[in-house]
């Protein structure tokens, strides 16, 4: 039976990682992050859950010591943002070339240069490619389900890769919404436990972890992640479905919104999706057909489907809620027009940037990217900005 | 009462042969001597930072290490353990892992990846107390790229990044003294040692540390071939040396106690260890006599420091 409650997506994230009872957690805060390993510790002292909560010194050290603990044979779990996540960069792509299932909660925020703390992808997209699977989620509701749903995903046999759960910093986080949240008697027998089969603390198989891997070996390795990433599709749609069971919520690797008829498409990922929701009921009582795609698994990335999904649209927008510095398109854009080419899917399709260090985005500007869309003659700048003060 | 040859003969290496480090390295020497002081039927999770004993030891698909061993990066060797240890307890108390079994921790880090890029992450292990012990092996430079200064390296000592020049001779600063910071910590156990004479010191700090509980750490000079010049055959020497002229003093300080473990009766001449190295050659050159003067004195400053350290502390 569900509970109706209110939380915000900082407190649904940390209740959910109160219920899965994860035996380490290691954090350091971090705006708008922060929250979620203070109301951890409040668990923990209150002994409320069975976890040691490793208070390290720096974000690089918590991915360290989640490594350290999973590699350990225990489930590890972090909340960071932002810079904090750039910190363990190089941590991030030693947890997923171990294969280690650790499970991140990353609340989405500008990355500095300049310091900006409100929310924009640019921290997820700098690691988008370590090998991490990510799940990005619109509201408080999907990131309370998408992180019940990440151990399942990243502990599977055929995956064995670490999971983040991305949520937009203070506008999800920080908001208190409504949802419903699982008994967590349901969710632990969900979850289940964590049963490595290799590792450091079994005194009766030593192992070693992170050795030299030199030209023999290398590639050979990549390509094993590289199989576990592709095989995370199957494992997260079967997970899907049977959390669908437990809850009457469905997820796949996208949402499609009025999509049936959909002529003009948006193409976005977490909160934003909201907004453009609102503004295609609006265009839909106008009388046009606009649609909303919104991603929710970005990695592994689900290129063919999402081609197919758009392949009846008139024109579609794809929203980067990332600066645009490549002098090409935004990390979404490409990977949807690459897979559109590769499938020999051809529509007239471009790119905004938009939401860059948490500017907000509005009805009238989404209303504004489903105008261009209905009027595409010149395609010869498919780079857009949404919301950019034009002038001096 | 210790004995070399019966602990050698009766404790197995559990840091094998078939490794790759130099003929004449120190390192080696230490993890084996390290680990043969663990109990036989304790079980070990080696957490190694990036650096020669790594790159040497642990190369797909062989390991030099019969107990479980984790590498993740250069400069987080001990946060990485911080995880094994905390996983550890939490199992532990939740009774996940088999009663009666006992785990040590302990993390192996060159001078690199210890008293410069490892910092950070081994003064927040020791001050969260996690029960591990951590072994600096001290070569005093970045010797895994090609002998670069690190702030171990001694001054005057020439290296690829503080070479030797016409204007410049060699490193312009003194060594930083990373036992006394770690002291500074308040942890039960800090030990300074070196593979001295039969071991003697090396196994016993090694089982003290290990057995004690709580966030321990050892500093132990570990010379090195390539780096300091010198044939491999005279490794033990040049680590008697380093002790005999007070260069490396053996101590330990156990919950705040300063004891020294061992005072020459005739301190020796720092030169005496500096000659037998190619890295302080030009120090000896005619005209370099200053920089001789200027080593000594920091070498008496060091120790006559330690010496008011033990006493004031044994009050």
């Amino acid at each position: 039976m569900s509970i109706r409650e209110r939380l915000s997506g900082n407190e649904a994230t940390a209740y959910a990682m109160k219920q899965i009872n994860p035996d380490v957690v290691a954090a350091f805060p971090i705006t708008p992050s922060t929250e979620i390993p203070q109301y951890f510790s409040t668990y923990v002292a209150n002994g409320e859950v069975d976890t040691e909560f490793v208070a390290v010194e720096g974000e690089h050290s918590a991915m360290a010591a989640c490594i350290g603990a999973e590699a350990a044979g225990a489930r590890a779990m972090t909340a960071t943002s932002a810079n904090g996540l750039e910190y363990m960069w190089e941590m991030i792509q030693i947890a997923s070339s171990s294969r280690l299932p650790i499970v991140m909660a990353l609340v989405d925020r500008a990355i500095s240069g300049p310091l900006n703390i409100h929310s924009d992808h640019s921290d997820a997209m700098a690691v988008r490619d370590s090998g991490w699977i990510m799940l990005f989620s619109e509201n408080n509701q999907e990131a309370y389900d998408n992180m019940l749903m990440a151990h399942r995903i990243g502990e599977n046999k055929d995956v064995m890769l670490p999971v983040m759960c991305c949520q937009d910093g203070f506008i999800t986080s920080h908001a208190i919404e409504n949802i419903m949240l699982e008994e967590t008697e349901d969710v632990k027998k969900f979850v289940g436990t964590y049963k490595p089969e290799h590792y450091l603390l079994n005194k009766n198989e030593p192992i070693a972890i992170g050795p030299m891997d030199l030209q023999p070996y290398l590639t050979e390795h990549k390509k094993q992640q590289a199989v576990a990433m592709e095989n995370a599709k199957k494992v997260i749609l079967d997970v899907a479905n049977d959390f669908e069971k437990m809850t009457g919520r469905k997820y796949g690797f996208f949402e499609e919104y009025k999509m049936d008829d959909a002529e003009y498409v948006i193409v976005c990922m977490n909160s934003t999706a909201g907004t453009v929701k609102e503004t295609v009921d609006i265009l839909r009582e106008k009388g046009i057909k606009a649609g909303l795609l919104k991603i929710r698994v970005f990695r592994p990335f689900p290129g063919k489907e999402i081609a197919e999904a758009l392949s009846n649209a008139k024109a579609v927008a794809i929203l980067d809620k990332v600066p645009l510095l490549s002098a090409t398109g935004g990390p979404l854009f490409e990977d949807i027009v690459s897979n559109m080419f590769v499938n020999n899917i051809n529509i007239p399709t471009i790119n905004y940037t938009y939401g860059v260090g948490g500017r907000d985005v509005t009805v009238k500007q989404i209303e504004s990217v489903y105008s261009d869309l209905q009027n595409l003659q010149d395609m010869s700048n498919p780079y857009r900005y949404l919301g950019l003060k034009e002038g001096k | 009462m210790y004995n070399v040859k019966e602990v050698v003969a009766n404790k197995p290496s559990r840091f094998t042969s078939g490794h790759r480090m130099c003929a004449g390295c120190g390192a080696p020497v230490v993890a084996r001597m390290v680990l043969r002081a663990v109990h036989p039927e304790d079980h070990v999770v080696v957490s190694n930072a990036t650096g020669c004993m790594e790159v040497s030891t642990c190369i797909y698909p062989y390991s030099a290490w019969t107990d479980s061993y984790i590498h993740t990066a250069f400069e987080c060797a001990s946060a990485t353990e911080s995880g094994v240890e905390a996983a550890y307890k939490s199992l532990k108390k939740q009774g996940k892992l088999p009663e009666g079994e006992n785990t040590k921790f302990i993390v192996f880090g060159g001078d690199g990846g210890t008293y410069d890029i490892g910092i950070q992450s081994l003064s927040g292990a020791m001050e969260r107390g996690h029960d591990l012990t951590y072994v600096c092996y001290d070569n005093g430079a970045y010797m895994n790229t090609g002998i670069q200064r690190s702030s171990a390296t001694p001054r005057f000592a020439d290296t690829t990044t503080s070479p030797a020049g016409k204007v410049i001779p060699g490193k312009m600063q003194s060594r930083k003294d990373l036992t006394e910071i770690m002291v500074a910590h308040h942890i039960p156990y800090v030990a300074q040692t070196a593979a001295y004479l039969t071991l003697q010191d090396l196994y016993e700090k090694s089982e003290k540390a290990i057995y004690t509980k709580g966030a321990k750490f050892l500093n132990v000079l570990a010379p090195c071939p390539r780096g300091w010049g010198y044939p491999t055959e005279d490794l033990m020497e040049i680590n008697k040396l380093a002790v005999e002229t007070c260069y490396w003093p053996l101590y330990e300080v156990e919950n705040g106690i300063y004891h020294i473990n061992y005072k020459p009766a005739n301190k020796k001449p720092v030169t005496e260890f500096l000659k037998t190295q190619k890295r302080f050659r030009h120090i000896f050159k005619p005209g370099n006599e200053w920089m001789l003067d200027e080593f000594q004195k920091e070498v008496d400053k060091r120790w006559n420091e330690l010496l008011a350290k033990e006493e004031m502390t044994n009050k």
